[in-house]
């Protein structure tokens, strides 16, 4: 009980500075909507000379959900300017549950980053998508794990880091990989036979599909369920890594 | 005794360029406070009490020795500790776009006080520390003594036994440490004990009850500040000579009363156990040797004199 409460308690204040600081909510809407307009437009012909423009949609925005979800790792940025501000020790020296540091910190990335991805897809309506309200929310359920998953990464490096100069770099070295073997731009399946081999060990290239799936009507795939075996235990993990991170000593 | 430690002991490895340096912070720290007082750490910057202070604070981990704070072991039960304790950090720990209203509220929350309790204890702490009139303001308008004091009033809203402030008047104007003095022996007056770490000599001596000083990571002398004071040598009383001061030192040659005596150019000091009682005598050994004399001077020994005496510096220089 006294670890919910505490996750509580770290989450709504995460929450209430959030929405004191409304610059994130129009980046939220124009970052996605740039993507939308500009580059989806390109996927289409790509994809093949008869494709529709509900079905590049129906491509391009699951990879566009996905990309917005890799980037809650930029938490870490945040939590460095409150290393700075002397707030996280002070939350250290209290009997606080550790893990609930980070959650409650956590669990606000993962709830702005589902706000983005409901704006994405309702942007993406008037585009001509169409797509079960279940098989969407069983897709939020994917790549809210994602979040938690690349949030919690985020934490622990910015908290072994401590220092913007070195995350950055560290970041982007992490995720372009990761992003380019993923498929989400354009579908692994124009990739090499050797391409889609790496790309196979790449945890996100499955949720990818997964949510592909998911946004092709089509839960009863296999990448679907192959998609949330994979992501679990790896979130358990990183969370349980973090959380260590924010109990042990931060100098 | 509040706060037991004996063998306290913290290493870093540093990095210069490739070269790794383990450098040794605190070398076995031994101390013993009191409940009630305000006990204070002096010593110059890198000395290692902001090391000792953070292990007492459960932030980070000894690398060996015992300590008790309340009863409460540090090592095996640190979450015991960090209920009875409070902890205020140099470098401030407020949020730029919270209030102090919102910081205190949550700070206490995390206590695990119910939320109506936390409501009444800020407002009570805002009170106390003279923030209402800016306690639903963010953070980033208050001054830097306004901020302080909120750190401060963070520290104690769950009434701890015991207190840790780092260098609580680093930065501060001199009308706001005194006014921060006032709030530290605020905290006495309501029955908690203090530590605080200061490298001012003034400092230690107005506000600590009981001080030790460190330095590179070890305690080089502990007690009151007159009883410290009273180690070293005692008074010195300084007199500046037109003339003869060879002549004027060999008057003291075989005078009882003065322990050490040293001559500069146109002057002598004579260290003496009470300089009050000493000046007569010394007025009336030059007055029968026939020597004018420009001024006489009587020093009472700093806590620098103390420190010099343990040392061999001045912490004024280091």
């Amino acid at each position: 009980m006294k670890f919910l409460r505490d996750t509580w308690l770290v989450f709504q204040r995460q929450m209430l500075l959030l929405l004191r600081n409304p610059v994130w909510v129009g980046v939220g809407i124009v970052q996605p909507l740039f993507y939308l307009l500009l580059f989806a437009p390109l996927l289409k012909p790509a994809l093949g000379p008869n494709t529709t423009d509900a079905e590049a949609y129906k491509i391009f925005v699951p990879g566009m959900l996905v990309m917005v979800a890799l980037f809650t790792a930029f938490s870490g940025f945040g939590l460095i300017a409150e290393l700075r501000a002397g707030v996280i020790e002070r939350n250290r020296v209290t009997p606080v549950s550790r893990v609930a540091l980070m959650l409650g910190r956590s669990l606000r990335d993962v709830v702005s980053l589902l706000f983005q991805a409901v704006l994405v897809t309702l942007l993406a309506l008037p585009f001509g998508l169409r797509v079960n309200v279940g098989d969407a929310v069983l897709a939020y359920l994917l790549i809210a794990l994602m979040a938690l998953l690349l949030s919690s990464v985020g934490y622990a490096f910015g908290l072994a880091l401590k220092s913007e100069d070195a995350l950055a770099p560290m970041l982007n070295t992490l995720i372009q990989p990761i992003m380019l073997l993923s498929g989400i731009l354009l579908p692994l399946t124009f990739a090499p036979a050797w391409l889609r081999r790496v790309a196979d060990f790449n945890p996100f290239n499955w949720s990818v599909q997964g949510v592909r799936a998911l946004f092709a009507g089509d839960p009863g795939n296999p990448v679907v369920w192959k998609a949330l075996v994979i992501l679990l235990p790896l979130t358990v993990l990183t969370v349980v890594i973090s959380s260590r991170q924010f109990a042990r000593s931060v100098r | 005794m509040i706060i037991e430690t004996s063998g306290l002991r913290k290493s870093f490895i540093s990095r210069a360029g490739r070269e790794k340096k383990t450098v040794e912070a605190v070398r076995g720290v031994d101390l013993q406070v009191a409940e009630g007082e305000v006990f204070g750490f002096l010593g110059p910057n890198g000395a290692g009490k902001t090391t000792t202070l953070r292990m007492l604070a459960t932030l980070i981990e000894p690398d060996g020795g015992e300590a008790t704070i309340a009863g409460a072991d540090l090592r095996k039960h640190p979450g015991e500790v960090r209920k009875l304790i409070g902890y205020v950090a140099q470098g401030g720990s407020t949020w730029d776009d919270s209030t102090a209203r919102e910081e205190l509220v949550l700070h206490a929350r995390m206590y695990g006080i119910r939320k109506t309790e936390a409501l009444k204890l800020a407002a009570e702490a805002l009170e106390a520390f003279e923030l209402t009139e800016y306690a639903d303001r963010k953070c980033k308008t208050y001054s830097g003594g306004q901020r302080r004091r909120v750190d401060i009033a963070l520290g104690i809203i769950h009434k701890p036994k015991v207190v840790f402030l780092d260098e609580p008047t680093t930065g501060l104007d001199p009308q706001s440490r005194a006014h921060m003095w006032d709030e530290v022996r605020k905290l006495r007056d309501l029955g908690m004990t203090v530590f605080l770490t200061t490298h001012y000599l003034d400092e230690a001596d107005a506000l600590c009850d009981r001080l030790a000083i460190i330095d590179h990571g070890e305690i080089v002398a502990e007690g009151k500040p007159s009883e410290l004071k009273q180690e070293v040598l005692g008074d010195v009383v300084s007199v500046s000579l037109p003339q003869n001061v060879t002549g004027a030192a060999e008057l003291f040659d075989s005078a009882d009363y003065v322990k050490k005596l040293e001559t500069g150019d146109d002057s002598i000091r004579l260290y003496v156990e009470d300089g009050a009682t000493a000046i007569p005598h010394v007025l009336r050994a030059l007055d029968s040797g026939g020597i004018k004399l420009t001024s006489i001077e009587l020093h009472r020994p700093s806590l620098d004199d103390v420190f010099l005496a343990k040392t061999g510096r001045s912490l004024r220089e280091s």
